[in-house]
This record gives C-alpha cells, sequence and structure tokens, in this order.
C-alpha cells in the first residue's frame, strides 16, 4: 500500500504509455514527464508567491493580500490574469529579437534543470550520468537571456541591471559549484539519483544526509548563499533593485513577457531549492526511518517549500547589499570557505572511519569561519555598516 | 542523423553569424549560440561531460565575458561600416592553416581508430581517471598556467587600486 | 562574530510573524471598505457651497463675487452672475451665482477659495470617496451638486461652522444696528454710502 502510494505517478505514467503502440511509447512517456513538470512547478510558483505576500505582510505586521477569494487564496490567478490581458510593450528603439527571445531563453532554460532532479523515488525525468553538471549548465545558460534582456530593453536601468546581474552571477557560481563538488567528493558521483541513494540510509532512525557532517553543513551553508545570490533575491537583489533599477534588467517588459520572467525567477528558485534539497537534505528520503511510510515525492516537495520559505524569511529580513560589500562577500569569503572546505573534504575522506575526523574537521572549519569573519570585520570588508555622512 | 542535420546547420550558421553580423552584440549572441549547437553535438555523440562543460564554460562564462567585455570597453551602438577588421587577409591565412593542421589531424585518425563503434561507459568517471592518471602531468601544466594568470590578474587589479590612493 | 546580526535580524521578524496571529493589537491595517475609522474633524478634500435654511437655491451664500474664481491656482472654479438680485443673509439684495461650476478632477484642495471668500459661502467638504466612471461629467459638479446645507457643514466641521456662525450673527446684528442707525440718520442727513460696505467687516480674520 505505502509502495503503492509511493510510486503513484511511475505507475500512472506506465499505464498511460502502455495504451499507446510500441514505437509511440518513449515519445509519450516524455511528453507526460515534461506536461507534469509544466503543470506542478508553476503551481508551486503561484503557492510560493502567495505564501511570500502573505508572508512578508506577517513579518511587517500587516495582513497580506485577503481579497481575491477565501483568505485570498485565488490572489496568484488574479494576478496571472492581469499580466495576460496586459498590452504587450516594446520599446521603439529596442532590438526586437533579442528582447523577443530573451524571457523565453530564460523559461526554456529554467524548466530544462528540472530534467535532472529526482522527485521521487524513481522520479527522475532522465536518470542521467552528469546530471550535476547538466544542472550548472543549465543555470549559467540563464545568464545569457539576462543580459540579452537588459541588453535588448536600450534602457540605462536595465543594462545597469544585467550588468549587476551578470557580475553577481558569475561570482557567486563559482562558491555553488564548488561547494556541491563537496558532495561529489563524498559520494564520487555527478549523478543526482546516486547521490540520493547515498543519502538515504539510517543510523539508529536518523538519515545519513550530508548536511549532518562538518564539511557537509559548511557546504550547504555556502550553497544557501550562492543559491541566494544566483537567483537574484533579496539581500543579493541588486539585479532588481526597485529603490536603485525601476526592476534591472525587466524593467522594459511588460504583460506576459514580464510574467515570464517572474515565472522564470519563482521557477529558477524552486528549482536550486530542489537541488539544495538533493544535494545537502536527503532529497526524497524522509528526515526520520519511521517516517518512510510517507511517499517519497512528499518530502522533496515538502523539502522545497520549506527552502522557499526560509527564501521569504530572508527577503523579510535582510536589507539589501551593497555592490561592493556583496563582491568582497563573494571573493573574499565564500570562495575561500569553499576552497578550504574541499580541502577538508579530502581529509574527511583520508582520515577513516571514527570520531576523531568529526573532531578535526569541524574544528578546521570553525576556526576558518571564525578567523575569516574577524578579519573581514575589522577591515570593514562585510559586517556592520558604518555610514560616514548619515549618524 | 536527422538530429546532426538539425544541429550541424545551426551551430556553423551560428559561427557564420558572429563573424558576418554588424552589431558586436549580435555577434556574441551568435557565438553562444555556436557554442550551444557544438555542445549539442558533443551530446548528440554520447559525450555527456564534454557537452555540458562546454555549454557550462562557453556559454555560461566564456560568452557572458564577451559580452561584458563588449560593454565594457565600448559602446554597443552598431558601427556603420561593420565590424570588419583591416587585416581580414592574415586572419584568412591564419584561419586556413588551423582548418589545414585540424583537417589533416581528423583526416589521419580515420584510419587509427577501430572501425567498429565502441560506446563510451560512465564517461564522466573515465574522464576522471584519464585526467588523474594518463594526463595528469598536462593537467598540473595546465593549473599552473591559470594560477599563474590568477596571480597576474590579481595583481593588475592591487596595482589599480594603489594607483588611485 | 560574523552572522550574529543576521540571526538576531532574522529572530525579530520570526517574532513579528508569530506575533502577528497571536495579538490583534500589531495589526494596524483598517480593511478599509468594511472598516472605517471616523475622519479627523480637520480633514478636507473638495470645496461645497453652503446654503442657509431649506431651500438650497434661495440659501445659497454665495454672492457671485468672483474673488474664489480669479484666486483659484489651478483655474477650476466656473461663476456666471445672475442679472437679477436676490437678498442675502442680511437682507441686503445682492447678485448670485447663475451658474457654479467646480471641476474636481482639478481643484487640487489647496482651500484658498475658502479663505479668500468674504461671505463664507464656500467650505471644505470631507467626502473623498468621488470616483466615478464618468471623468469629464462625472467630474464638474455644478452649484445644485455643490450645494450643502449649514447644518451639514455643523456636523462636518462642528468647531469651525461654530465660529463661523457666530461671527456671521455678530455681522448680522451689527448690519442690523447700522441699518437702524443709518435708517435714524437718514431721516436727519442723507448719507447712504456708509452703510453700503458689509462685506469689509465680514471677512475672515
Amino acid at each position: 500500500m505505502t509502495n503503492m502510494l509511493d510510486q503513484v505517478f511511475v505507475l500512472l505514467k506506465h499505464r498511460i504509455v502502455g495504451l499507446v503502440p510500441m514505437p509511440v511509447q518513449p515519445i509519450l512517456g516524455a511528453v507526460l514527464s515534461v506536461v507534469a513538470i509544466l503543470a506542478v512547478f508553476p503551481g508551486l510558483f503561484a503557492i510560493s508567491v502567495l505564501l511570500e505576500r502573505k508572508g512578508l505582510g506577517r513579518m511587517q505586521n500587516r495582513i497580506g493580500p485577503n481579497r481575491v477569494g477565501p483568505l485570498g487564496v485565488l490572489q496568484p490567478v488574479a494576478d496571472g490574469i492581469k499580466a495576460l490581458i496586459k498590452e504587450d510593450l516594446v520599446p521603439y528603439s529596442a532590438d526586437h529579437v533579442v528582447h523577443f527571445l530573451a524571457p523565453v531563453v530564460l523559461v526554456v532554460v529554467v524548466f530544462m534543470g528540472y530534467a535532472v532532479l529526482p522527485m521521487g523515488r524513481n522520479m527522475t525525468f532522465v536518470p542521467m550520468d552528469a546530471g550535476l553538471l547538466f544542472y550548472f549548465a543549465m543555470g549559467a545558460s540563464a545568464e545569457l537571456s539576462i543580459f540579452m534582456a537588459g541588453w535588448s530593453s536600450r534602457n540605462k536601468y536595465s543594462l545597469l541591471g544585467a550588468m549587476r546581474a551578470v557580475a553577481q552571477m558569475i561570482s557567486y557560481e563559482v562558491p555553488l559549484l564548488l561547494s556541491s563538488v563537496v558532495i561529489v567528493m563524498m559520494t564520487g558521483s555527478l549523478s543526482l539519483d546516486k547521490i540520493v541513494e547515498v543519502q538515504n540510509q539510517y543510523t539508529w532512525g536518523l538519515p545519513h544526509w550530508f548536511v549532518f557532517t562538518p564539511m557537509g553543513f559548511a557546504a550547504f551553508v555556502m550553497f544557501a548563499i550562492a543559491a541566494t545570490a544566483e537567483t537574484n533575491r533579496s539581500p543579493f537583489d541588486l539585479p532588481e533593485g526597485e529603490s536603485e533599477l525601476v526592476a534591472g534588467y525587466f524593467t522594459e517588459y511588460s504583460g506576459f513577457k514580464f510574467a515570464e520572467f517572474f515565472l522564470g525567477e519563482y521557477v529558477a528558485m524552486l528549482s536550486i531549492s530542489g537541488l539544495g534539497a538533493t544535494l545537502f537534505l536527503g532529497g526524497w528520503s524522509a528526515p526520520l526511518e519511521i517516517l518512510n511510510v510517507v511517499p517519497s515525492w512528499f518530502w522533496f516537495f515538502a523539502k522545497i517549500m520549506v527552502w522557499i520559505c526560509f527564501y521569504i524569511w530572508m527577503r523579510g529580513t535582510f536589507p539589501r547589499l551593497r555592490q561592493d560589500q556583496l563582491m568582497n562577500f563573494a571573493w573574499k569569503f565564500v570562495l575561500p570557505m569553499t576552497l578550504l572546505n574541499l580541502l577538508v573534504a579530502g581529509l574527511w575522506r583520508f582520515m577513516g572511519e571514527g570520531w576523531l575526523r568529526w573532531v578535526v574537521c569541524s574544528a578546521i572549519l570553525l576556526a576558518a569561519y571564525v578567523l575569516g569573519g574577524r578579519i573581514g570585520m575589522r577591515s570593514k570588508k562585510f559586517g556592520p555598516r558604518s555610514y560616514r555622512y548619515a549618524e | 542523423m536527422v538530429i546532426f542535420a538539425i544541429l550541424a546547420p545551426l551551430t556553423v550558421a551560428g559561427g557564420l553569424a558572429a563573424v558576418m553580423l554588424r552589431n558586436t552584440v549580435h555577434c556574441a549572441l551568435a557565438v553562444a549560440v555556436a557554442f550551444a549547437g557544438l555542445a549539442l553535438l558533443f551530446l548528440q555523440l554520447n559525450a555527456q561531460f564534454a557537452g555540458f562543460a562546454q555549454i557550462l564554460v562557453y556559454v555560461g562564462a566564456v560568452a557572458i565575458l564577451v559580452v561584458f567585455a563588449i560593454l565594457l570597453t565600448r559602446s554597443s551602438e552598431t558601427p556603420a561600416t561593420g565590424v570588419f577588421s583591416k587585416t581580414w587577409l592574415t586572419g584568412l591565412v591564419i584561419a586556413a592553416a588551423v582548418f589545414a593542421v585540424l583537417a589533416w589531424a581528423v583526416l589521419g585518425s580515420r584510419t587509427a581508430l577501430p572501425h567498429e563503434q565502441i560506446e563510451p561507459q560512465i564517461a564522466v568517471a573515465q574522464i576522471g581517471y584519464a585526467l588523474m592518471g594518463r594526463y595528469v602531468l598536462p593537467l598540473e601544466i595546465v593549473a599552473v598556467l591559470l594560477t599563474a594568470s590568477m596571480i597576474g590578474a590579481v595583481i593588475v587589479a592591487m596595482y589599480e587600486k594603489g594607483g588611485a590612493k | 562574530m560574523l552572522g550574529e546580526g543576521l540571526l538576531k535580524g532574522l529572530g525579530e521578524t520570526a517574532r513579528n510573524f508569530a506575533g502577528s496571529f497571536v495579538s490583534k493589537e500589531r495589526l494596524t491595517t483598517v480593511q478599509y471598505p468594511e472598516e472605517r475609522e471616523p475622519l479627523p474633524e480637520a480633514s478636507r478634500a473638495f470645496p461645497f457651497l453652503v446654503y442657509d435654511g431649506a431651500d438650497w437655491e434661495a440659501g445659497l451664500r454665495c454672492v457671485a463675487c468672483q474673488i474664489c474664481e480669479k484666486e483659484c491656482p489651478p483655474k477650476c472654479i466656473y461663476i456666471e452672475k445672475s442679472k437679477d438680485k436676490k437678498p442675502d443673509y442680511v437682507g441686503k439684495p445682492q447678485i448670485y451665482p447663475a451658474k457654479f461650476d467646480i471641476d474636481i478632477s482639478v481643484c487640487m484642495s489647496c482651500q484658498i477659495c475658502v479663505e479668500v471668500c468674504p461671505f463664507e459661502a464656500i467650505k471644505m467638504d470631507n467626502q473623498f470617496e468621488l470616483a466615478t466612471d464618468d471623468r469629464f461629467g462625472g467630474l464638474l459638479y455644478d452649484r445644485k451638486e455643490l450645494a450643502r446645507s449649514n447644518e451639514y457643514y455643523h456636523k462636518i466641521h462642528p468647531t469651525e461652522a461654530a465660529e463661523v456662525d457666530a461671527r456671521l450673527a455678530e455681522e448680522k446684528a451689527k448690519a442690523e444696528e447700522k441699518a437702524k442707525a443709518v435708517a435714524a440718520a437718514a431721516a436727519a442727513k442723507a448719507a447712504p454710502a456708509m452703510a453700503a460696505k458689509p462685506a469689509e467687516g465680514a471677512q475672515p480674520q
């Protein structure tokens, strides 16, 4: 029974695919998976937008949207309809072809990332040998579409936003990759399915998630920081800082194209949360052994939503960074920490079983964190802000 | 074969557009298309690692750096005369020479390869072993080269900062 | 230590988040169309014309002196004088506005018309829900739409209206006294020009 529920989507797909003649079967299977992804994640996008608006409201002691439908739950529908029926304006001097292609490329590339995410037991669309690499390749391509959007608009705000976005995404892609490499070193595989399988083991009912190891935890924190910057989320939302750049690289987009950017941003958030959950939080594996009765896909989506809630929490809390703080933080703190983390992961591997490696690895990372933080704070590279003119 | 028939013209068109278009940013975007097409060709040949690395490094980083460089160095306005260099003849000669070398290498390797096709198994792991085993020396040389260039970049950046003070 | 402030901040927002569900006084938002807070007495939106008595047309205090029309910065007032005359609040025959239009889509609520009016005839309303789907005719108010009774004025701005009423009553008394004196003097000597300026004393402040 549990197994049935766990595999319900897989079985359903097999049942439907079985209805058609043999040669068409692979095509239909692919179409079904794509349709499922295209249906589920925009749905989650709507939910997370609603959560964000309600949650941010509550953090600021407001009520949030509560007009459309009971408790405002139909707000995303209203927003969607609004975006769809708005006029699609293209600036006169914009580069029309590139202007049109940018949101399309973004959405396509962002959705491609889902192809390799294991969303449940046997629920990977394309179980790829180099899945992690594929994911990062797609993520890197998104930068190009953002640049295209900003450049083709012929607007200084758009261009500034695009420049910021590209600089930021290139800078934070390095720690993002390097923090994931730790996991690759620990599992010896680039395949996301394999990575989840390794974590899906239990000792005394507790899972073997990588976040529960010293360098796994450090990598998790670095990954979360880099992922936030990579998706241009607050506090790293300089590319679309409303108070400075109107809406950054998508200032000149309206109507459906604007909705595409909005969708692309949130879907990228969801997908990078999914990757983070897969790498560090055990993907679809249950947090306790006894909880394995709950279907695996539930855990995957629950972890994504928890991650999204954390994003919202951060957005409600932190003020936006300055550009130099952003770059200093990436290159002078996060990157050295990830490199050290790689070293620690190697050390972990060669120290063998036992408690000693736990102590040594944790001590190295903690010392580096405290030391690096103190030095950085003292030289005012990051840490508390000082204001020269106010105060 | 059908896929190849789609991808190859796409890649070639991207490459041609990169040299023929007038707007430099369009050229850069066309280069990105060519890179992507090349990556897909790698994938079609079952070379997953090479394909993804191609996208990650070339589309994700090199193309971005190219457009960044274009934006930072001069305005992206369309030059009236196009972007053709005056020394195009030299360029043509160099290009022809590189093409000749490549063609010679490709034609030469044809006889060396076994005729029956071998499907590469667990390609990524094999590449890893090859890099750490047989090709460890070239890898280390490349690493030293990159480190040297990085130190150079850091020194350049530091010097500029010192000069500004 | 690095990150300490971040955790503190996260704690603060979490406390606000949880608190907004527990304590009602945190949520200060008023759900506007259903719930309304009483407007403060000094609140003002657009001008209206005051009339005394029951009949709005007869009781309009406005004498079509056109001072407000001239002073209005965005020029949103349009007045046409009447040909005939009717008695004003002191009983003196005065011209009345045959047409008095205010385009409230142009009006900027500066209250200058109220400041300059020597007859206390134009005052500020606190009605602000004036949205309409007819953006030309719907926002151009004629004198009928602008006319509000003195009782209404008392209701929305009680203190101010009481002051105005007191002043008007005083003036009326003074005018009557003067009229009596003038009548007495006229019996002795013909001097009508002196009493013909009730307007001067009626100016606010």
